[in-house]
């Protein structure tokens, strides 16, 4: 299972969504589609046309960053990192 | 009593601002949205809902709702955008509601709906014309200037009518709901060479006398216009301002020959002319201006108004009110002879609209 921390921005706009929760996906995009699943409209969220992950969202698994295609290892953790965005 | 609610839309979320009926002391409620920007707040009367159109850095472009007048929010993108193969969706620039459904303007320019009061959205028109190459070109128009940028519903006819402004590009009207477009810009007024016999005009904002339904406003890149025709034709009025230059605009609930706007430098700046703001007023559609400014600040007030930036209620003695880029809601009650800062510390203001609910 991958551990996925996500960014303070998202919870409030989808209720009942943690900050960390465990994934079993073998790809960002597929956790993406998981968490979409579970809480529609989260992929439109982090994800534009493309399909690529938003600009400013950056996504970083075991700490190097990634995009929708890299591989998920079981035990990989994935920070999705709302980035610096202006004032 | 009824309850008056000013919505405003800003660079860091929506604010409600209300009173009651007599509009003299005024409650900030939000911010709500979680301090998305937002560009354009609106009231459904249909179904005493608010809608507010956003886009975030993060998280992109999505329409928030409000089914409890601003207490609880929602937010739904489904369906809000061209797909993975198609255009940007950067933004949703506008939103109008009218026969029971809402219409999104969007950046880069097309118009979506929702029937279901938010909760999905589809694309109804990309606006087909041989320019739209230009329009959604953004080596053309720079990011955050593409787009529709306003939709006006015709207030007498069907869901089938309406307008839609392309920023930068025209004025289109719509007789069968998005299928075919005809530009409205005959005499209009274009600094710059135009590629196109038909378009190329910067139309800013278009408001219509809710007593005369072919008395139309318009404030212009190129000036301030009038039309008497249901926007066919447009005859410019702006001699006695002190420049053509604008964003917003507002046309008198009762009395179709008066009209408001609030003329900017039309450089950088954008801001009011002299350090002194004003909102100037025709009684006469148009031949002649009044400077109002009783209650605004005289000195070093160098403010802007946005597009939707200014509107009135239409109670009897209509309510005006405007929002700055600096944040402050200025409001009037008799015509615009006198003026009370309603906020003063608000985020940069995007849009003023008013909802006067029972």
């Amino acid at each position: 299972m991958a551990d996925v921390y996500l960014p303070s921005t998202l919870p409030p706009l989808f209720p009942g969504l943690p900050r960390r929760l465990e994934l079993d996906a073998s790809s960002v995009d597929e956790a993406i589609r998981q968490l979409d699943q579970r809480w529609p409209g989260m992929r439109d969220r982090l994800v534009e046309g493309g399909p690529a992950i938003r600009p400013h969202i950056h996504v970083y698994v075991d700490q190097e960053r990634a995009g929708l295609n890299t591989a998920l290892e079981p035990r990989s953790r994935v920070d999705v990192i709302a980035a610096i965005s202006g004032g | 009593m009824s309850k008056v609610m000013v919505l405003v839309g800003t660079r860091k979320g929506c604010f409600v601002l209300e009173s009651d009926g007599d509009r003299r002391d005024w409650e900030v409620k939000g911010p709500f949205c979680e301090g998305w920007p937002i560009y354009h707040v609106i009231y459904d009367h249909d179904t005493n809902a608010i809608y507010a159109a956003a886009a975030s850095e993060w998280h992109g472009a999505t329409v928030w709702k409000s089914a409890d007048l601003g207490e609880t929010w929602t937010q739904s993108s489904e369906g809000l955008g061209y797909g993975d193969d198609g255009m940007k969706m950067s933004k949703v620039s506008s939103l109008a509601a009218a026969h029971g459904r809402l219409l999104a303007g969007a950046e880069q320019a097309g118009i979506f709906e929702s029937q279901d009061a938010g909760a999905t959205w589809k694309l109804l028109t990309s606006l087909e014309h041989p320019a739209a190459k230009d329009w959604n070109d953004p080596e053309k128009q720079p990011p955050g200037h593409l787009g529709v940028s306003a939709i006006t519903p015709h207030p007498g006819d069907g869901p089938e009518h309406f307008w839609a402004i392309v920023q930068g590009y025209s004025l289109f009207e719509t007789s069968d709901d998005g299928e075919t477009w005809t530009p409205r810009n005959e005499g209009l007024r274009a600094d710059w060479p135009r590629e196109y016999d038909d378009i190329g005009f910067c139309v800013h904002k278009v408001v219509i006398a809710p007593t005369d339904l072919n008395r139309m406003y318009q404030q212009n890149h190129c000036g301030m216009h009038r039309s008497d025709d249901g926007g066919q034709s447009w005859t410019e009025i702006t001699e006695g301002l002190p420049s053509d230059f604008g964003f917003a605009a507002a046309v008198h609930p009762h009395d179709k020959d008066t009209f408001y706007v609030v003329p900017v430098d039309p450089g950088h700046a954008r801001t009011m002319h002299d350090g002194k703001a004003s909102v100037w007023r025709t009684r006469d559609a148009g031949s002649s201006w009044q400077r109002l400014h009783e209650g605004l600040p005289q000195q070093d007030a160098y403010l802007g108004v946005l597009r939707h930036g200014m509107t009135n209620d239409r109670l009897d003695s209509p309510g005006l009110y405007f929002g700055t880029t600096t944040g402050q809601v200025f409001g009037s009650v008799d015509e615009g002879e006198t003026w009370n800062e309603l906020a003063g510390y608000l985020p940069a203001i995007a849009s003023v609209e008013v909802a006067v609910v029972e």
